[in-house]
């Protein structure tokens, strides 16, 4: 991307990420994820299917499940449409360089700044997410996906290591909301 | 006087000493006490007042089904009124009042309630209180609340965090007495994810209150090794001081966890209590069993409480309630709590068995074929009246008696999904008749009194609930425990003419229920609603059965035809505060904010609500004292010169895919097909109805691709219709949406300048002048030396407008970038208020206007419904009722006086037609003052409106008797002819 | 209540918004000669029963799948749980 003159703020409205620890969880807001919806085209199914693994080097997930890859991470989000992510630095402009790879065969719309992600990491994280999710996350192995209701709003869940790491994507515009609702927790349950 | 009935032993830490007070007075308990066992320690067995009559009363019970010992905990913010001293854990500090009473306790004024017994009996107030009518709510209504009623609220702000929790197990396990652990042990063993949950402190339920031994230990010892056992296991979870309130559907679990009710104060950060949801795939219902007593007259003195209440407080609290102790009871239970008095060294005064038959006792007096006639002492028993089985009357003092009228087992989670209970004659109770799926009951909830049973019945419910699951169980090893039978011959009350008590909480005596019958209140629903039998806090746990035992009697039915009242959630009761959760004051629902929304907080904006969105709604600037100033000054420099306003709240879809026009088409009442691309078109969406359902514009940025705006309220409910249409209506349309609200921050900027404005933002390469960039184009472009954004020339505003779109982490810079482009214009940026005033002087169409009763006709656009193509809503717009000639149109208004002001909802009267209903012409939807014309402008729906431009009718308001005189005018009050945004 | 995701298995209801009828996919032809009263029969006249119903269950805090949810209206009991896209192909409808 050109250098531009206009400064970013992060999902809190800070100029760098934030970070809260806690006994046994960290939550990190985490600011250099570029995101796009990938979604494949009925009229070109054949097409969609040869591009994805050509495209990422590796299939698309199934349902209620992430991928991984190289610069690329694939989290299903819905029949036959996936979240895409990727390094910020190298790929702001995700959607044009996503569709790029898939040409017609794919819709592609940029989600970078539709999210906040916030990272909750450490060996007692479970506990935080009892007064959280309604998900049983003893049964979401590493890479399991999904999206659920947090804080009475839409997240997407990503379990990137069972027990001990997880990502939360939240409306962007609620995440002071959502990042309120998991301090407290953490301070509740830890 | 300091614990004069403490008795050696028990389960109480005699090296923890803790100081409390009750109604201001400083007592001691020891850690382990209840409330009610440290009272009772102390030889306090008054506790409280009854609801109705102001009685004195006791506890009757030693757990949460307690019906009197009802009292206020704490004091300030945190006074929690109506909490069972039975279950209340004592700490330091903790103080307690009674409550129901003016006056004090021992003195209570009310107490002339029980002299007009006659007055008060069931149904009084349906009958007492009719006239004269105008005494209801001055005089009697005001009587009757002051008398009333329990405990009193503090009237401040809790203070304590509540929190709501979700847990998962393949099998839940509802009570941790002896059928419940040995479910618990079972499935635990077998690696299946168990949650025991117990409402008690101390796990174990009776086998902490028994004197049983399982195997070479005490019960309570065994019980501590299978908790500790279980607690070591990873596949376990023990929730204690937790009670499952409800069974609700598919496995799901209620439970109410009091994490903090036993400390002075919560620990920093955690919640007073967490309402659990439990997903479980089995559940073991090992709730145990309630006692029930034997009403008589004056069976409500404090002092008498049910026989194994009397021996959980000798056993487990060493306590006892009197130095002298009898036991009036219809079974063999009851004379367990004989023995066991007699071995802690309580005087035994008599044994009164209603039985002529019952097994011998030996150890105290033993009277067979006996009953307690009356209890004498009015703030404390010291003898009952009893008739011999000869008929002599004879008076045996002491200062507690022990009632046991059998044991009901506790089967209420069992009836909360239409269960109905049925009755077992042997045991002379109701046992769970037809189960929630995936329940199995075990112990006395199921009817299996002795410890033995429980043990073997909890093991086996565990096993076969987890070979439904496909989990192998390892038969139990199962301790040696006592089994005796169960013996109990019914006996529901002692007859007399005076009163007997039925349900203490509410007041209710056998001559109530008698009452209720004759005036032919018969059916156990009506029962309980004329007599308020069963209601209030303890919901009849220890009453309901003895009620409709009596009514029985009446009515001559069976018990089991006679039927019980409908068991629902809750079991136990739950604060409101902890259904809120953390959904409380401030946070009560998560808040969305706009991309400058840090910048417009820096300026001193005030925000509104708008759903859940926080908006700027006017940016005062010094010197601006009252909301109008800031509002007007902000329409003036827009109109004038130029002013920018934070848009990212309107939703925002993206449509893409070959299909994605054809969509667009079907879904808007006017064709999209043909819009070329790089340009925007107003769309208006209808119901299926022909309702207008929302509004906005539709960008085409490329041939399968398009941006769709939705309004900032319906964005949600807009998306959800599409994807309605998507997948249900017409699946094999290719065309794929996703929402792009939040990615993009999007500012309108209006006015004469906003052109110069934005030349200095854009990027010289894209050329944005009027030939290159005409009223509705729309393009990609960049802004600030490289960075992508979108343009888009449309205006709300009605003035010279863009609206702009960066990646939202931008909105922020550029809403500063604009600010200092726009220095030289005087640049603003304007509110929500200024915003709905030039919509209003515009005449565009908004909420208040598409209010879900109008139609496309209504609002002036009857034309844009294509008649060639299918959309939603295009065919039934076709009904006659949505096309009469003499249908609402919406059109201007102005006061024909400049200086009066209208108001919304105002009514439109035709002149020298009456106020009323059938002169009704219409209504007014939106008003404001405009700064632009320098009077009160209005929009409203009138009938043929469209035709009546120039007649003079009146705006009224009925409620205020207010009218103002007004002129159908063009909606379009400020530039008409729409040469301001195509300039 | 449990629905059973077809995708994505269990799930509370909590996480979707309640429509109605399944019977509202079938969407009158608007060529139809008498289309407006087709429309208003699809539009207003519904049958309540007290047993088995197919409703419209639209999973709003998950994957956006319309669902057909067979559903006793007296016990609750879920008997089947269809991708409403499926059912609408199933009952004829296309583009």
């Amino acid at each position: 991307m050109a250098e531009h003159r206009l400064k970013p703020i992060t999902p809190l409205g800070g100029d760098t990420s934030r970070k809260d620890t806690f006994q046994g969880v960290t939550i990190t807001e985490v600011v250099d994820t570029a995101l796009a919806s990938l979604s494949a085209r009925a009229s070109q199914a054949a097409e969609f299917r040869a591009a994805a693994p050509k495209f990422f080097g590796f299939d698309l997930p199934a349902p209620a499940r992430s991928a991984s890859g190289g610069d690329y991470t694939a989290i299903w989000t819905g029949p036959e449409q996936w979240f895409i992510e990727a390094p910020f630095a190298t790929h702001e402009d995700i959607a044009r360089i996503v569709k790029q790879g898939f040409g017609d065969a794919a819709s592609v719309t940029e989600q970078t700044d539709g999210w906040g992600r916030f990272d909750l990491e450490g060996p007692r994280v479970r506990k935080v997410f009892e007064i959280l999710s309604n998900l049983d996350l003893e049964k979401l192995p590493s890479g399991g996906a999904s999206r659920t209701v947090i804080e009475h709003l839409g997240c997407i869940l990503v379990c990137r290591e069972a027990g001990a790491r997880y990502s939360v994507y939240g409306p962007r515009s609620s995440a002071a909301s959502l990042h309120h609702a998991l301090v407290t927790a953490a301070k509740a349950a830890l | 006087m300091s614990q004069t009935n403490r008795l050696q032993g028990g389960q109480i830490d005699r090296s923890k000493v803790l100081n409390f007070t009750f109604d201001g007075k400083a007592f001691q308990g020891y850690q382990g006490d209840t409330l009610a066992s440290a009272l009772l320690a102390n030889g306090v067995r008054l506790m409280g007042r009854s609801f109705k009559y102001h009685r004195p009363r006791g506890p009757i019970s030693s757990g949460s089904e307690e019906p009197n010992a009802i009292v206020e905990l704490r004091s300030g913010a945190r006074q929690e009124p109506n909490t069972r001293a039975t279950i209340a854990e004592l700490f330091e500090g903790l103080s307690a009042k009674s409550q129901n009473h003016v006056g004090s306790l021992k003195f209570d004024f009310l107490a002339v309630n029980d002299r007009l017994a006659s007055f008060f009996a069931a149904g009084f107030y349906y009958k007492t209180f009719m006239w004269p009518k105008a005494f209801w709510e001055k005089l009697y209504e005001p009587m009757i609340r002051r008398a009333a009623g329990l405990g009193s609220l503090s009237m401040q702000t809790d203070p304590d965090a509540y929190d709501k929790g979700f847990l998962h197990c393949d099998l839940l396990v509802i009570g941790a007495g002896p059928s419940g652990l040995a479910a618990a042990l079972t499935a635990a063993r077998s690696g299946a994810r168990v949650i025991l949950a117990d409402e008690d402190f101390a796990p174990g339920g009776r086998l902490n209150a028994e004197t049983f031994t399982l195997g070479n230990t005490s019960g309570a010892e065994w019980a501590q090794a299978a908790v500790a056992e279980l607690s070591a296991m990873p596949n376990v979870r023990i929730l204690t001081r937790t009670v499952v309130i409800g069974a609700f559907d598919h496995g799901i679990y209620g439970a109410l966890e009091r994490v903090s009710d036993h400390l002075p104060v919560p620990s920093e950060g955690k919640p007073r209590q967490i309402l659990w949801r439990i997903y479980s795939s089995r559940a073991v219902l090992a709730a145990g069993a309630t006692e029930r007593p034997i009403a008589f007259r004056n069976n409500d003195r404090p002092g008498i409480m049910m026989a194994g209440a009397l021996r959980a407080y000798v056993n487990r609290w060493a306590a006892t309630p009197g130095k002298s102790v009898a036991v009036f009871t219809n079974n063999d239970d009851g004379l367990r709590t004989a023995s066991d008095l007699i071995a802690k060294g309580v005087k035994v005064s008599a044994v009164i068995d209603s039985r002529a038959d019952g097994p011998a006792f030996s150890g105290a007096e033993h009277l067979r074929g006996a009953v307690v006639t009356d209890a004498l002492g009015r703030l404390g028993l010291h003898s009952v009246k009893v008739k011999l089985a000869s008929g002599e009357i004879r008076q045996i003092p002491c200062e507690a008696l022990g009632v046991s009228g059998g044991w009901n087992p506790n089967v209420h989670l069992t009836c909360h999904q239409r269960g109905l209970p049925v009755w077992n004659a042997d045991l002379a109770a109701f046992v769970p008749g037809s189960l929630p799926p995936g329940m199995v009951v075990a112990g006395a909830a199921n009817g299996e009194f002795s410890t033995a049973a429980a043990l073997a019945s909890g093991a086996k419910a565990a096993a076969g609930a987890l070979d439904a699951l496909g989990l192998s169980a390892a038969p139990a090893d199962l301790p040696q425990a006592e089994d005796a039978p169960t013996r109990v011959s019914p006996l529901w009350y002692v007859p007399h003419k005076g009163r007997a008590w039925l349900d203490q909480q509410n007041d209710v005596t056998v001559k109530d229920v008698k009452l209720a019958h004759q005036e032919g209140f018969r059916s156990v629903e009506h029962l309980k609603r004329y007599t308020t039998m069963g209601m209030a806090t303890d919901q009849g746990k220890t009453s309901n059965i003895g009620g409709l035992a009596v009514m029985a009697e009446m009515t001559g039915k069976s018990i089991p035809d006679t039927g019980t009242t409908i068991y629902r959630p809750p079991y136990t009761p739950v604060p409101i505060g902890a259904f809120a959760g953390r959904s409380a004051g401030a946070d009560f629902r998560p808040k969305r904010l706009t991309p400058s929304h840090k910048w417009a907080a820096e300026q001193g904006a005030v925000f509104v609500e708008v759903g859940m969105w926080l908006r700027a709604q006017w940016l005062p600037r010094q010197g601006e004292t009252h909301w109008r100033q800031s509002v007007d000054r902000e329409v003036a420099a827009t109109r004038g010169s130029v002013g920018i306003c934070d848009v990212t709240t309107l939703g925002k879809i993206d449509v893409q895919g070959p299909d994605a026009a054809e969509f667009l088409n079907r879904i808007y009442c006017n064709p999209f097909a043909k819009l070329p691309v790089g340009k925007v078109r107003y769309g208006l969406m209808l119901r299926e109805d022909g309702m207008a359902m929302d509004d906005g514009t539709t960008a085409r940025l490329a041939e399968d691709h398009f941006v769709t705006t939705t309004t900032t309220a319906n964005a949600v409910g807009v998306y959800r219709h599409m994807e309605f249409c998507r997948q249900c209506l017409w699946p094999d349309l290719d065309v794929q949406i996703i929402s792009t609200t939040e990615a993009w921050a999007q500012f309108s900027v209006a006015g004469p300048n906003a052109r110069k404005l934005l030349q200095k933002i854009v990027d010289p390469e894209y050329d944005i002048s009027n030939e290159a960039f005409p009223y509705m184009g729309c393009g990609e472009i960049t802004v600030c030396g490289g960075l992508r954004a979108r343009l888009f020339r449309i205006s709300f505003s009605g003035e010279l407008a863009y609206e702009i779109a960066v990646p939202t982490r931008y909105g922020d810079g550029l809403v500063r970038a604009m600010m200092e482009a726009g220095r030289e214009f005087d640049a603003v940026v304007y509110g929500t208020e200024a915003l709905g005033v030039m919509r209003i002087e515009k005449g565009h169409a908004a909420g208040n206007e598409l209010n879900g009763t109008t139609s496309a006709l209504n609002l002036g656009m009857g034309g844009m419904v294509n008649k060639k193509k299918d959309s939603i809503g295009s065919t039934l717009s076709e009904r006659e009722g949505m096309n009469a000639a003499d249908a609402l149109n919406l059109v201007g208004f102005e006061p024909v006086d400049r200086s009066k002001t209208l108001l919304g909802g105002m009514h439109f009267i035709n002149r020298g037609a009456p106020a009323d209903a059938k002169n009704d012409q219409g209504y007014m939807t939106s008003v404001a003052f405009s700064p632009s014309l320098g009077h009160s402008v209005g929009l409203g729906f009138l009938k043929n409106g469209a035709a009546r431009k120039g007649e003079v009718i009146r705006a009224v308001n009925p409620l205020a008797n207010e009218e103002v005189e007004v002129k159908v005018v063009s909606a379009h009050f400020v530039d008409p002819e729409g040469e301001r945004l195509r300039g | 209540m449990i629905i059973n995701h077809p995708l994505l298995g269990p799930r509370d209801s909590q996480e979707f918004v309640y429509l109605g009828d399944a019977s509202l996919i079938d969407r009158p032809d608007w060529q139809a000669e008498n289309a407006v009263d087709q429309f208003h029969e699809y539009l207003y006249q519904r049958t309540n029963p007290a047993g088995e119903h197919q409703e419209l269950w639209f999973h709003e805090q998950g994957d956006r799948s319309w669902l057909v949810v067979t559903r006793n209206t007296l016990t609750h009991e879920i008997t089947a749980v269809e991708l409403a896209r499926d059912v609408a192909r199933r009952r004829g409808r296309s583009k």
